[in-house]
């Protein structure tokens, strides 16, 4: 036997040469059939009808205005939804009160409702039939087929992307730095700022990027709060839906793919900011709901 | 079994853990791999039950080559440092575990029995329900041996078994090891950093340093005739002196002391802290007391040789000394290396 | 209640119980008084109307397929991005969370182009005589695309901070691969499959973006209940719609209950005894 055998490992469950190669290419093959096609079609089907097509869908007003509204509904959406991430992080990590348990698995409620259901619950307090419905339309307030609607919506499936981020890292994190910040006399805001934030960044950023992917991307319950209403209260997603069911697929598509290219990005952003540590979620010890929670 | 190591290699990436290591150890052997981390003791005990595969050279059991056989094929009993204990069986299940999927097939009544047997011996009678969270460090240990044993191995190797554990637990469990190894024969190695560990449970210890063997022998060889000055300090406290050897005699200050066979010239002189003695006479190394730490069995004297040297030694209770005392420091026994 | 020593509890947790108020539980809530607003005998007849039986059938029946796929193809997936490594490793790691990032309606039209006869999919199908669009098959098809990161990541970490001597105790006791696997690894990731299951499965229950474009929605057979809500409420039928989708949402709570009760049981032997 020779003497140079450098760098041999006693194999592994499931190293046997034939399972790893066959099991890595049923994986690559259903992966590419599965992931990867849907994606490349969107690009195949936008330009089916050359560059100018494309061009000329993505300038007509009703598509610039849908890009409008998806827009402005993520930079209302968003940041609001990242301080109450930060919010109801902090007071679940850094406090304990009665209830807390309960406040996390409200917390995470809408990641298991299903959009429809959010948008026909929102229809039931802002609509005419609903609760406040009535008394908003007497002052003239328009929530329901509207911008405020359609970001109220995008708000309730997003709730959780920031706060579930932040949660179980905070809690792995303990208070004793900002305990002996604010024993040093530092104020809260300055104790979060100083101290808290910057061990939390990269999380919160996660958690950000994927609210916002989400708010960007909302069908089913903005497309029950919005209306649907061409040129006025279209999101993108919408719009997509609208050109298709007008048989301009090459349209829908060329909207569609603007949305690939975010989600593309998106997945770079994620990429990038795991390797910095975030988004790493803690081995799952304990059921989902009760994640930030101390046994 | 016997077990034979063949100018043994291992690299890992660029780092040579092991360097040809050549090692026997008899059938019913109890051997302790001593040596700091990174000295390639945990390496070669993974590669002699096949959880690593060697780079270079051979590992024999008896007549057989056993090199490239896998570690399920191999017959070893394998006690990892921190247990490895399956969490979701119960201490009954993980000692079973082996039994139920051997190729030998078992009814479970027979599993159950020889379960029970091997609680008794661990002394665990009853806690066959638990599971390894419910249990503590002490107890999992043994859980762990158990296992082990479960599969009548060959050999049984055992990696840091004690680590884990507080120190008083730790000295049950290694006379408990050695009556249970005394019961069964079973040919061990265990792999430990700490010497009074070793030199207390093993009849051989072989002491690594950076992946090579430096010395092996009986813990009374290793003790009384330390190779070199790398083993004499892993064994123990020692004082160093820098002196010279003359015809036979090495000389410190004004100490001296028979150093038989060692060259003439420069030299070192090592000497355990009982082997020093303090006299307010000369002759003897000049020195003066900075501390005296009082212990149940003696006390502790650290002084300052006229030379810098540091030097701690003991005195017996009753004798009176106080910091700042200056004397002189006598050998009493010491070992000599040349430094030429 | 004890002293606490950092500032900011009144400030951070009245703002969360408002948000989570008025965000989350007011319109569930205002959902639930719709719907109880029903006498039972009228919400009984809505919810068990044929129409919508048949929906919650082909609902449960797609979800509970694309679920088992998915629940194979993820192990599988996460097995393969944790234990190998291999050119592109990273890249797939990276596209499994394609279907999370990429929007509802952008995967259901673009699913229905690749499976339609004339998409690259269909078009290979159909000789076969196998169609999925406009099937039930397309809505199986359309929920495995959605809730196919959540096995795989649920399971991956796990999968990474198994204990490699747990592997290698099992070894030298003589185990098979197939033991080890069906023994060790198995029970020690089933907290983790049953989290991704139940989230896997809750979310095609739920979906609609990308089913409505490639189900082709004909009422008692392709139409599923987010869509029959969907319906109700364009027939301006507002208590129909309430009535199926608290269906919907009891369902939901039903399954974190399950869940929650099926996870607490796998991690018994956690439990200090």
């Amino acid at each position: 036997m020779s003497h140079t055998r450098h760098g041999r490992k006693p194999p592994r469950v499931g190293d046997h040469p034939l399972f790893r190669r066959s099991l890595i290419g049923i994986v690559l093959v259903l992966g590419a059939l599965l992931i990867l096609a849907p994606l490349i079609v969107i690009g195949v089907e936008a330009f089916r009808q050359g560059w100018q097509a494309y061009i000329a869908t993505l300038a007509h007003p009703d598509t610039r205005h849908a890009i409008m509204m998806t827009v402005v509904t993520a930079l209302i959406a968003v940041p609001v939804n990242t301080a109450f991430g930060i919010a109801a992080a902090w007071s679940i990590t850094k406090f304990d009160f009665p209830g807390k348990r309960l406040l996390l698995v409200v917390i995470e409620i809408p990641f298991s409702v299903s959009p429809i259901v959010a948008g026909v619950a929102y229809l039931f307090v802002y609509g005419l039939q609903g609760l406040f419905g009535p008394w908003l339309d007497q002052h003239d307030i328009k929530i329901l087929f509207a911008l405020p609607g359609i970001v109220l919506a995008s708000m309730f499936v997003t709730a959780p992307f920031v706060a579930r981020e932040l949660i179980p890292l905070m809690q792995a994190q303990g208070r004793d730095l900002e305990e002996a910040a604010t024993s040093l006399g530092a104020s809260g805001w300055r104790t979060f700022l100083a101290v808290t934030l910057p061990n939390i960044k990269w999380a919160l950023l996660y958690g950000v990027v994927l609210c916002n992917a989400r708010v960007m991307g909302e069908f089913g319950a903005v497309s029950i709060v919005s209306g649907n209403i061409r040129g006025q209260t279209n999101t993108l997603p919408l719009h997509i839906e609208l050109l298709y069911h007008d048989y301009q697929a090459a349209g829908a598509f060329a909207s569609a793919s603007i949305l690939a290219v975010i989600a593309v990005f998106t997945i770079i952003a994620k990429v990038a900011l795991e390797r910095r540590g975030a988004g790493r979620r803690k081995v799952l010890a304990s059921p989902p709901a009760s994640e930030g929670t101390r046994p | 079994m016997k077990i034979r190591l063949d100018n043994v290699i291992k690299t890992f990436d660029t780092f040579r853990a092991v360097h040809g290591v050549s090692l026997e150890i008899e059938s019913g052997e109890l051997v302790a791999l001593l040596g700091p981390s990174g000295s390639g003791k945990t390496t070669i005990l993974r590669m002699v039950a096949g959880l690593e595969y060697a780079d270079g050279g051979h590992i024999h059991f008896g007549d057989q080559d056993a090199t490239d056989i896998p570690v399920r094929n191999r017959g070893v009993g394998f006690v990892f440092q921190h247990y490895a204990l399956f969490p979701h069986m119960t201490v009954a299940e993980n000692i079973g575990f082996g039994m139920s999927v051997s190729k030998v097939k078992r009814s479970k009544a027979e599993i159950a029995a020889r379960v029970r047997q091997l609680l008794a011996l661990v002394r665990l009678d009853g806690l066959g329900d638990r599971f390894p969270g419910q249990i503590s460090g002490g107890q999992r240990q043994r859980v762990a041996l158990a296992r082990a044993l479960a599969v009548d191995p060959k050999v049984l190797l055992l990696d840091e078994p004690f680590g884990a554990l507080d120190a008083n637990v730790r000295h049950d469990l290694r006379r408990w090891l050695r009556e249970i190894h005394q019961e069964l024969g079973i040919t061990t190695i265990f792999v430990t950093h700490d010497q009074e560990e070793a030199l207390d449970l093993a009849d051989r210890v072989v002491i690594l340093k950076e992946g090579r063997i430096v010395q092996q022998g009986t813990p009374q060889e290793v003790c009384r005739d330390p190779r070199d000055p790398f083993v004499l300090k892993f064994l123990g406290d020692a004082n160093r002196l820098t002196g010279e050897v003359r015809a036979g005699r090495a000389i410190a200050g004004g100490a001296e002391i028979a150093a038989p066979g060692v060259a003439d010239g420069p030299a070192e002189i090592f000497a355990r802290p009982r082997d020093l003695d303090w006299s307010e006479s000369g002759p003897g190394v000049a020195a003066t007391v900075t501390r005296v730490l009082d212990r149940p069995g003696e006390r502790r004297v650290i002084a300052l040789a006229g030379t810098g040297e540091p030097l701690e030694f003991d005195v017996e209770p009753e004798r009176a000394i106080v910091a700042g005392e200056a004397g002189f420091v006598t050998l009493r026994r010491a070992k000599v290396f040349s430094l030429a | 209640m004890k002293r606490h020593v950092l500032p900011g509890l009144r400030l951070s947790l009245g703002l969360t119980l408002f948000y989570v108020g008025l965000i989350v539980v007011l319109p569930l809530a205002a959902l639930a008084v719709k719907a109880a607003s029903l006498g039972p005998a009228d919400y009984w007849s809505i919810v068990s109307s044929p129409r919508a039986v048949a929906s919650y059938r082909v609902t449960v029946l797609a979800a509970l397929g694309a679920t088992v796929f998915n629940l194979f193809f993820g192990l599988a997936l996460a097995w393969v991005l944790t234990r190998y490594r291999f050119p592109g490793r990273r890249i797939v790691d990276a596209m499994v969370d394609l279907p999370f990032a990429l929007p509802t309606a952008v995967a259901g039209i673009s699913l229905t182009a690749l499976f339609s006869v004339h998409g690259w999919f269909g078009a290979a199908l159909a000789p076969l005589g196998i169609s999925v669009a406009y099937t039930p098959l397309g809505i199986l098809v359309a929920m495995t695309f959605t809730s196919l990161p959540f096995i795989v990541r649920t399971v991956q970490p796990v999968l990474e901070d198994l204990d490699p001597a747990l592997e290698e105790a099992a070894q030298s006791l003589g185990g098979s691969d197939f033991t080890i696997f069906r023994k060790v690894i198995l029970p020690l990731l089933s907290p983790a499959l049953l989290a991704g299951t139940s989230l896997s499965f809750a979310r095609s229950l739920g979906e609609f973006g990308a089913i409505i474009f490639i189900a082709g929605n004909q009422p008692m057979k392709t139409e599923i209940t987010a869509l029959l809500i969907f319906i109700r409420l364009e027939e301006y039928d507002y208590q129909a719609a309430a009535a199926i989708a608290s269906v919907l949402l009891i369902a939901a709570f039903l399954m974190l209950a399950v869940t929650n009760a099926l996870q607490a049981r796998a991690l018994r032997y956690t439990v200090k005894g």
